[in-house]
């Protein structure tokens, strides 16, 4: 769409008065709206005006009001502004679909921005797969409302009554005389709404108006393409990497040599001399350098001499110990407590009891067990964390591509104890976000330093430390017990979990993140820590469930810290979950597929989502287009040196629900494991961009196998050992399948629902893939190994010792 | 520092820096470019990459100094305002997802095409297995590159859905 040369009046007017000053001059007045809108603050510092003169206050925009989130410019286009951030699986693109739809303008003539605190509503940012089933609700109730009062406006102006007028790409016009019309832009461009939105908090904001019924959607159901790609195709997008403000310099952190190290000592005479040497700055355990020049800093922050002492106990066990520690360890609280006290809720969960479980193993034909091993997993993003930070006029205005842009705002201004309307946070593209990565702590350390020293400050994570310091998904251990009757059935099941997860770090906390870590601060009370059940709709009649948390020695200053990675207690119990589920049906000589479908059908209730309905449709999709034949696992173990073998594995993510089957080589020489096919049968609801989602469900199946067949966090007694692309692997170009299959089931079981919703997408095709893989491993050589990654000298020595 | 001679993009620049900065910094800081970017800064994973006498370099590990050819970066790709083949081919197979990495995939790719216009999907994925994704585009980046070779050699595409890597 055309370029609009200055912030809209409105949104000005939305925001304070006198900050229209700062917008000059950080260059926000020639916001570019051209092909990629995600970011307002394109261009600014091509603008080279002198930021330290930016005023402020930055006010949160009025969500109650329809001006906060929509802008109809002179040409008639539209600008949305949402409060979201969109990591890289087009929800951008999706969300100018739904809200272009509930306007009735046409998509190409609009555009979003995203993300920035100050003129964008809070709507969090992003995690939890919440983008469309969630978020989107506002937006689309926001959008017909303003079609709603537009068009009363154009009954006015036209003379004609509503029910007389028809809308079509912006344009009201009477439908018995159609040269008679009016454009959005003729009505409001340069005028506000002013239309006060009711609901009391945002995501029950509302107008008046009724949303579309999904029939109605014109753009939403269309596989438009994703309109942030040409920009990184071509180079042009400005990253958050890219921002660059006059008088900037760069810092770079010198990270304690190991986990919950004392500084004593800092030479600054090692690095003093060096070209654009500014100054080395230090608070408790935190270390940081500051030099003129980007590759100074590097330099600085490794020529810095140091000095350090070490704990006086181990903070963790070494990673090849780290299964017997959690099984020896005691777990944070009793989880019998919590039953009647809710002073004492324990983390994790349950136990859980469904039917008599005792009585059934006691009467049991044949009993199953296994236990299951998922090591720490790490978020490792593609970059380290990264952050610019300008203290100019005594405001602090952070550049990120942190997914929660608003939690950023609110926990630098505690941190550095600055009024909440001194911050703002502007989010910008960068690597991806998949829930939790190290780009929250490099905004804190950037936007402290920046005070400290009074210019803008660019910190950057090197590899080392992104890989070695960033948040963890947590390790589990899961015990699973499992009776067959005498008709192969399974009538009980024991599933027992414990997550290493104590100390769960959460979002942009000011007395959790890393560098207030090393300063010093402590929270009264870590944060629990989650342990999770599996999820799925199997009829087992007597089932006894129990999660349970336990924490390493030393809970701070580490760099095993656990935090949200993408569907944070998902692949972990599903991996141990589903492969016991094959491991129960390979005792009972029971085709896998079939005998986990015979346990969905055995239930007689479907539940509010229609899980069980689904759960059907999705298991009977990918087996369909995979080609199931029904048979038991393992197949006769063939004679040759690469061993075929299928696997299948299911389970569902809030109201999502997916079903996975790989299809693997094991080399029995190398022990190494190609997934030569994948087949992902997924519902998540109504389809807003059917490529798109295509393209999403595809990168995550292939997270979920890269988790599978290499990502592994390693560790000494003193630090994390995975430091880079070779100590931490993950899937490369060699490792992808041939084929992969996409299959959208998404259908809706209710006849009584004529408008399916739409459910999360980011995370729910990654949980399954695991057991997949492990299943079809079995498949192939009849050996059932119970520990993630399936590396290459794990999967050679479990062949070796089972004579394969 | 030191003067340093270099042709980026068809542009001939004079520069005052330490002869052993790494060219990526020099071409970030300096040229202001956006398409070389730091992944790791140690030549494993190909965020930084960029074209120099027709091969794909790690500009993380190459000091500005020890440049001869000419450099090409992801910006210089396309030619009076029309995108490079490759790079319509990945906007057409939708390639990337946060997109940090496609300038290491789509440098890797040219260069390689540039060489061998008709790869073997074995070379391809040995050619590209040094260029990392976190986000996992790996599949669509193989169609695409397929689907650039069918351009190139003047063939329509096949249809995205039935490009199979
Ligand atoms: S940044 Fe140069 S290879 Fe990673
Ligand atoms: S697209 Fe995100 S790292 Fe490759």
């Amino acid at each position: 769409m055309s370029s609009s040369d200055k912030l809209p009046k409105q949104i000005e007017d939305v925001l304070v008065t006198h900050r229209r000053e700062f917008l000059k001059h950080a260059g926000l007045l020639a916001v570019s709206f051209g092909v990629f809108g995600a970011t307002a603050i394109e261009g600014a510092e091509s603008q080279s005006s002198n930021p330290a003169e930016s005023p402020g206050p930055y006010r949160d925009p009025d969500f109650h009001q329809i001006d906060s989130w929509i802008v109809i410019h002179e040409d008639n286009t539209a600008t949305f502004y949402v409060g979201k951030t969109d990591p890289g699986q087009g929800t951008g693109t999706c969300f100018r679909q739904l809200m272009s739809d509930e306007l009735d303008i046409a998509f190409d003539k609009t555009t979003c921005i995203m993300g920035s605190t100050d003129i964008t509503v809070d709507q969090v940012g992003s995690g939890g797969s919440s983008a469309l089933e969630r978020d989107s609700w506002p937006m689309r109730r926001v959008a017909a409302e303003a079609r709603r009062v537009l068009l009363e406006m154009g009954s006015d102006h036209l003379g004609a009554p509503v029910d007389q007028l028809a809308i079509s790409d912006a344009v009201i016009a009477v439908k018995a005389n159609p040269s008679k019309r009016v454009t959005y832009g003729e009505l409001i461009a340069g005028k506000k709404f002013h239309v006060t939105l009711t609901g009391n908090n945002i995501n029950r904001v509302t107008g008046q108006a009724k949303t579309k019924s999904n029939p109605e959607l014109k753009y939403a159901g269309q596989s438009i393409q994703r309109d942030d790609i040409p920009s990184k195709v071509d180079g042009s997008l400005k990253w958050a990497v890219d921002v660059k403000l006059p008088g900037m310099v760069h810092a770079r952190n010198v990270k304690p040599p190991f986990a919950c190290a004392k500084l004593t000592g800092i030479d600054e005479s090692s690095v003093k001399s060096l070209p654009g040497f500014i100054k080395v700055l230090s608070k408790g355990n935190y270390v940081a350098v500051v030099c003129e020049r980007e590759e100074q800093a590097i330099r600085a922050a490794r020529q810095l001499k140091t000095t350090w002492q070490k704990p006086a106990t181990a903070p963790f066990p070494a990673s090849e110990d780290l299964f017997n520690y959690m099984r020896s360890a005691t777990p944070v609280s009793d989880p019998r407590l919590a039953a009647g006290n809710p002073e004492l809720r324990a983390p994790g969960f349950g136990p859980m009891v469904v039917g008599n479980p005792d009585a059934a193993f006691s009467s049991a034909a044949k009993i199953i067990e296994g236990e299951y091993e998922i090591p720490f997993q790490g978020h490792t993003a593609f970059a380290g964390a990264h952050a610019l930070a300008d203290p100019s006029n005594g405001q602090m205005t952070v550049y990120t591509n942190d997914m929660k842009s608003y939690s950023m705002r609110r926990g630098i201004a505690a941190f550095l104890g600055m009024p909440h309307d001194s911050v703002r946070v502007v989010w910008m593209m960068g690597p991806q976000g998949f829930g939790r990565s190290a780009a929250e702590d490099a905004a804190f350390e950037a936007a402290w330093i920046a005070r400290e020293i009074g210019r803008p400050v660019r910190m950057q994570w090197m590899r080392d430390e992104e890989t070695a310091w960033d948040t963890k998904g947590p390790a589990f251990l899961v015990k699973m017990r499992g009776a067959l009757d005498s008709g192969g059935r399974l009538v009980a099941y024991d599933f027992h979990a414990r997550s290493c997860d104590h100390n769960h770090i959460g979002y942009n906390e000011p007395d959790s993140v890393l560098i207030a870590q090393l300063m010093g601060t402590r929270r009264a009370k870590p944060a629990a820590g989650s342990a999770a059940m599996p999820s799925d709709m199997y009829a087992i009649p007597n089932r006894k469930m129990v999660g349970e948390v336990v924490g390493l020695p030393i809970l701070w200053e580490t760099p095993l810290r656990t935090g949200n990675l993408r569907d944070p207690n998902g692949p972990q119990p599903t991996f141990a979950a589903e492969s016991f589920i094959d491991e129960v049906a390979a005792a009972a000589k029971a085709d896998p597929l079939e005998f986990r479908m015979k346990m969905v059908k055995a239930g007689k209730d479907d539940d509010s989502a229609f899980r069980r309905a689904r759960s059907i449709a999705v298991l009977k999709a990918a087996a369909e287009t995979y080609g199931w034949d029904s048979r038991p696992s393992p197949k006769p173990i063939g004679k040759g040196k690469i061993l075929t073998g299928r696997g299948i594995a299911y389970s569902f993510r809030g109201r999502t629900v997916v079903a996975e089957i790989a299809e693997v080589e094991v080399d029995r020489q190398t022990g190494h494991v190609w997934a030569k096919r994948l087949v992902c049968a997924h519902d998540c609801g109504f389809v807003v961009n059917p490529e798109s989602l295509r393209h999403t469900i595809e990168c995550c199946t292939l997270h979920g196998l890269s988790r599978a067949i290499h990502e592994e966090v390693q560790f000494d007694t003193e630090t994390v050992t995975s430091r880079d692309w070779f100590s931490s692997p993950t899937l490369r170009h060699t490792d992808i399948p041939e084929r992969i299959d996409i299959v959208l089931v998404n259908g809706d079981p209710n006849p009584d629902r004529p408008d399916l919703p739409p459910y999360g997408a980011g995370e729910p095709a990654l949980k399954p893939m695991l057991a997949a893989i492990g299943n079809a491993i079995y498949d192939a050589t009849g050996v059932r190994i119970r520990r993630v990654p399936f590396r290459n000298d794990r999967v050679l020595a479990a062949l070796k010792a089972a004579g394969v | 520092m030191s003067r340093i001679e270099l042709k980026v993009n068809g542009r001939s620049h004079t520069l005052d820096v330490e002869p052993d900065t790494p060219l990526l910094y020099v071409l970030r800081n300096d040229l202001d470019l956006r398409g070389p970017r730091f992944g790791c800064g140690l030549g494993q994973c190909g965020a930084c990459k960029v074209i120099i006498s027709g091969a794909a370099v790690f500009s993380c590990i190459t000091p500005v100094s020890s440049v001869k050819g000419e450099i090409t970066t992801l910006e210089g790709l396309s030619q009076n305002g029309r995108l490079d083949p490759v790079q319509q081919a990945w906007i057409d197979e939708q390639a990337p997802q946060c997109g940090f990495c496609q300038n290491g995939q789509i440098i890797t790719a040219k260069a390689l095409l540039d060489k061998n216009p008709h790869p073997t999907d074995a070379q391809i994925r040995e050619t590209m297995n040094g260029t990392l994704c976190r986000c996992m585009s790996y599949f669509r980046v193989q169609s695409a590159i397929k689907r650039a070779v069918k351009t190139m050699a003047g063939r329509s595409p096949a249809d995205p859905k039935e490009v199979v890597a």
